[in-house]
This record gives structure tokens, sequence and C-alpha cells, in this order.
């Protein structure tokens, strides 16, 4: 019987290649899309995720990292003083003017990082160090970006808030879903570089002693510290998310994308999978007049749906994972990872499966008495 | 007294209901035994093939009694009946029906396959049923490369592979030219006569009369007692060697 799905499939090449330019088509089109609000998911929290902090204490309300609003700096102090924190520091991100040797601006992601400590530093560096911003006016900027701030690499110039700064260090891949660039900087300069006074902070980053229950950690923070909000970093993660994604309706968006690549991948792939069985109408009728259960025709339509399915996506996520291959060069990454790859070769399947219903349907409804008509 | 292997009493046919009802078969009644080629003649729309089809386990009667190999099929729930026509009855279609995506031998091997019958003891007998058409040269050809007759007698061999104890054929020459035709119509006939099995043909071919054993005659449902005859010419088949004994 999968001989017979199987030649079927292939006997007809104009259909078959209809057949899975459809499903090719969908599944690169969703692939990338899902691939994409990964992407931007992981671009508006990454700051956070990588910060490797338990922790963060915010000024009451801040909904998102990029809008924070200073506070008084004593505050480390609280709430270090709390049972179970292990170490706290100071950290600063906010939107910063960058101003290009040649004179152009370019807004951008100031980080602030407390060297006196070990959260929120720059990762994936590939050149210069951390303990390179300790520097006079030194900051550490990403690759990707090196162009968009009119600069070449480490030991170029620029200006920032009317302040010098000087590349010292170059990141790879740190990419930030408002596509303003991100800049290291040590949490002084970060001060100066824009309006935070020197007694105050945009964040305090902590960390709980080992053992101890960030949850319970955090409540005792709120008692012991007032006028802030204190979260959890994968509370304060998923809130960035959110807020972004689907806030401002660029995530949604980038689904909609995807469900409509499914959706016409389902009309494509019903549609010639009916095609297929309407053609091959009285070799179903003759097998029902055989004595075909009408089981044993859905397996043959199921069958063909299903290998059309697979060949379909294997093509189709290869185009995939070639792209989001090539956007890593890029700011925008479409991040395709084994789990979203797997998960959308059940979608796939399921689509495939799903798109033989009416061709299910049709061949129900057949009347093997129909094969006695000439 | 020898089982017939269909049987059919007094079997009619409505289709839909009320003032726009019409009946295909009035009270029709027939036996067929093993090892007789019956014939079925009339003017299209007679109701031979709706006869056929209900021969065939395909179409239910609306009235009377129809038995293949001694089985009541009629009140049988719908679910049974393509078992019945797996176990007791093999096709042979006008337009032959092959799949054009397999070879002669896999279009053969399907029949088995619907059976459970897989791989190689398939394609073994699949082999053996082209072989008794004379067709095993052409076991991996494609319907597309095969005559008309050829494509007749893969459709044969199709029927064949189950071992059925009834043939069924509806215009089995109708497609073919004059010695194909006659090829097929002979393929029958030893069916009939080497394999003990009831072959029951529709077709307006005059031809096919020569190799009948009995003829009967259908016209506006209505079978022609008068007209049915037993065909004195017809080479002798075990069911004739019977009758004439």
């Amino acid at each position: 019987m999968v001989a017979l799905a199987r030649r079927n499939l292939l006997h007809d090449r104009v259909r078959l290649i209809v057949t899975l330019t459809g499903i090719v088509f969908a599944v690169v089109l969703s692939s990338i899309q899902l691939g994409l609000f990964v992407g931007f998911q992981r671009a508006t929290s990454d700051v956070i995720a990588n910060a490797g902090a338990d922790l963060w204490v915010k000024s009451t309300g801040v909904t998102h990292l990029e809008t924070g609003v200073p506070f008084s700096e004593r505050k480390l102090y609280d709430v270090l003083a709390t049972p179970g924190i292990a170490s706290a520091q100071k950290h600063i991100v906010r939107f910063a003017q960058w101003k290009k040797p040649d004179g152009g601006q370019e807004g951008v992601l100031l980080i602030g990082v407390d060297l006196t400590g070990e959260m929120g530093q720059p990762w994936k560096l590939v050149a210069g160090s951390v303990a390179a911003l300790r520097e006079p006016d030194a900051v550490i900027v990403d690759e990707l970006y090196l162009s968009k701030l009119g600069i070449r690499g480490i030991g170029d110039t620029a200006e920032i808030g009317g302040h010098r700064a000087r590349v010292v260090g170059l990141t790879r891949g740190i990419r930030t879903f408002t596509t303003s660039p991100p800049v290291f900087t040590s949490f002084k300069h970060a001060q100066d570089y824009g309006p935070v006074a020197t007694d105050q902070t945009m964040y305090l980053l902590a960390r709980v002693t080992p053992g101890m229950n960030p949850s319970a950690v955090a409540a005792r923070v709120r008692e012991a510290v007032t006028s802030v909000d204190v979260v959890l970093a994968d509370d304060w993660r998923s809130a960035q998310e959110r807020y972004w994604m689907f806030g401002t309706g660029a995530g949604i968006t980038v689904l909609i994308a995807a469900a409509l690549g499914l959706l016409v991948g389902v009309v494509v792939v019903a549609q010639t999978i009916y095609a297929a069985t309407v053609d091959h109408i009285r070799e179903y009728g003759t097998l029902k007049a055989m004595g075909a259960t009408n089981a044993y025709l859905y397996r043959v339509i199921l069958q063909q749906a299903a290998l059309s399915a697979v060949a379909g996506y294997g093509i189709g996520i290869a185009v995939a994972f070639g792209a989001s291959r090539a956007s890593l060069a890029g700011t925008t990454a479409i991040i395709l990872e084994l789990p979203l790859a797997s998960a959308l070769f059940v979608l796939t399947l399921v689509m495939c499966l799903g798109a033989s219903v009416v061709s299910i349907n049709k061949v129900t409804r057949l009347d093997p008495a129909m094969v006695f008509k000439g | 007294m020898t089982t017939p292997a269909i049987a059919v009493h007094n079997v009619h046919k409505t289709y839909g209901a009320g003032i726009t009802a019409v009946t295909a078969l009035h009270d029709v009644s027939l036996a067929v035994p093993h090892g007789e080629v019956l014939l079925m003649m009339g003017p299209s729309g007679s109701g031979k093939t709706t006869l056929l089809s209900i021969m065939g386990a395909i179409l239910r009667a609306s009235g009377g009694s129809v038995l293949i190999n001694g089985q009541q099929i009629v009140n049988r729930p719908e679910r049974d009946l393509p078992r019945i026509r797996l176990e007791h009855i093999g096709f042979v279609f006008q337009g032959f029906n092959l799949f054009p995506a397999l070879s002669a031998a896999e279009n053969v091997a399907l029949a088995l396959d619907v059976r459970g019958i897989k791989g190689r003891p398939a394609s073994e007998r699949a082999i053996s049923a082209l072989a008794a058409v004379g067709l095993e040269d052409k076991a991996h050809s494609y319907p597309a490369d095969l005559s008309g007759g050829q494509k007749q007698r893969v459709a044969i061999a199709r029927a064949l592979v189950g071992d059925p104890s009834i043939v069924l054929a509806d215009e089995p020459t109708a497609a073919l030219d004059s010695q194909s035709g006659k090829t097929v119509l002979d393929l029958l006939r030893r069916l009939a006569r080497e394999r003990n099995r009831a072959v029951v043909m529709v077709t307006h071919d005059h031809r096919a009369a020569e190799y009948a054993d009995r003829i009967v005659h259908i016209a506006d449902g209505r079978l022609h007692q008068g007209v049915e005859q037993t065909v004195i010419t017809a080479p002798a088949t075990p069911a004739a060697e019977r009758r004439a004994s």
C-alpha cells in the first residue's frame, strides 16, 4: 500500500512539484517567521537573560528594560543587608545618543556595568576584555553594528551624550529588538553619558545565597526596600518579552505571517491532494468494488499526504536552516533550533493530514457502483 | 443439489422515493451455477448493470433475496459487503480501471494487498496470475505500455488472483478490437471450464454469445424468460455438461 501511495505521488510529477512547492512554501514561510519570532524574543530579553542575576530591583511601575527610571543607589545597601542576598550591584540600561565620527547620530542601548561585581557584563566577547572597560571612555560594542555606529573596530572613537567613547572590545551577535546597537560601558561612564545623577542607579542586580529560594528572598527584599519593584529575573525577562512581542504588536504580526504561511500550505496541499484523489477516483472505486474497506483507502490517501509532508518538510526546513545560518551575519536573527524544527515537522504533518480530510470525505461517499459506468 | 454460485430471487430495485421513484428491476429471479458462463444482454438502461451490481454486493437490492455461495446478503449490514466481495467475487470492468502508476504485476498484487497479503507471496501470486492470462512477460510493464487487450487481461488476472468463485464482467470487450475481444472471451470461458468459476458477463457484444453457456435478456428491468436460452453451440463447460445430461 505504501507503494501505491508513493507511486501515485511520483506518477504525476507536475502535481507532485505543485504539492511540494506548496508545502515547502508553507514550511519556509512558517519556520522563518517563527525563527524571526524567536530571534526577536531573544533580542528583547538577552540583556536580562545574560546578566546572571537572580533578582532585578527597579523603580516602581517600570514596564520594560529600556525605560528604567533612576532611583537612589543607597538602596543597594538595603538590598545587600537583606538576609538571603549573596551579592548585589548597580546597573544602568537606557537609550543614549551615539555621535559617529562623521557627525551622524545613532540611538544606542547603553549598558552601564558595575565592574566591582560579576553581573551584567558583556558576553560573546570576541576582542578586548571586560577589564578594559575600566579605562577612560572605554566602551565595548557589537561587531554586527560597526557600520551602523560609523566605526571600524577597536581603537575607534565616537561620542555619547557629548562625552568621548573609545572602543576597547567587541562582542559578536548581541542583538537588540529595537535595533539600537548595544554599547557596554562602566557604570560610572554610563552615569556620565546620560542624565543619571552620580548618586543614582537605574537597576540593582542581585544574586541570592546558594540554596535559598529566589522567590522567598525577593519577598524579603520587597519588605526591606521601599518604593521599588523587586522581580525575579525570569519574570522580568518574560515581562520584557511580552511587552515587546505582544504589547507593541510586533510579535503578533510575525505570528500571523507564520499562521498565514501554514494556511496557504493547507490550502495548496488540500487542493492538490483532492485533485489527485479525483483523478484517481475510478481506481479508488475499483479498490472499493474489489472489497477494500474505507479504512484501506483512507490509509492510501493519508500515506500520500504524509509522504508529501515529509518530502516537503525536508526541503523546506533545509532552505529555512540555510536562511537561518545566513541571518546570523546580520542584525536580525532567524533562530531555528531543534525544538522549533521538530514542532514544525509535527505541524507540517498535521497540516498535510488535515488537508486530506476533503479527499477522505470524497472517498467515503464514493459509490463503488460507479466503476460500472462506462 | 449443488449450491449455485449466485441465486437471486424476486429481486427488485427502486431508486428514489415517492413520485420520483424509478424501478430499475422488477422481481428478477436467476441462478448461476459454478462453471457456467452467463451472458446478460439488453438495451442500455434495461437494468442489467444494476443486476450485476446487486449480484456483486456493490448495490443493495430494495427487496428479494440474493444468495452468494449460499450466503444471504440482502439484509447484511453495509460493513459486511466488502468482505463478501473480497471472498467471493472478482470484477472485470469495461475501462480496465488499472492504476497507471503501478506495473501490471503490482496492479494484480493490489488485489492481494487489499486482502492483507503482501510482499513476496503477493508478488509470486501476481506473476502466476499474469502467467495464467499469458502476460508473464508483461509483469513489469505499465498500463500505458499495454494494448487494450493486454490491459483487460491484466484486469482479469487481478480479478482472479484472489481466487474468487464468481467473476462479474461488465462489457469486458467493449473497448477492445475484435481479436483482443476474442482472446478475453476465450479466457473467461476457460476460467469457467477449467477452474469451475461462475462467470457473469454484461455485454452488447454479440460475438460473446458463442462463448456463453446461457444468455438472458433484460428489458425494462425484467428478465425475459421467454428469450432466456441455452447456447448449445457453446463449448462444453462442466455446468453445460451437467445440464445436458
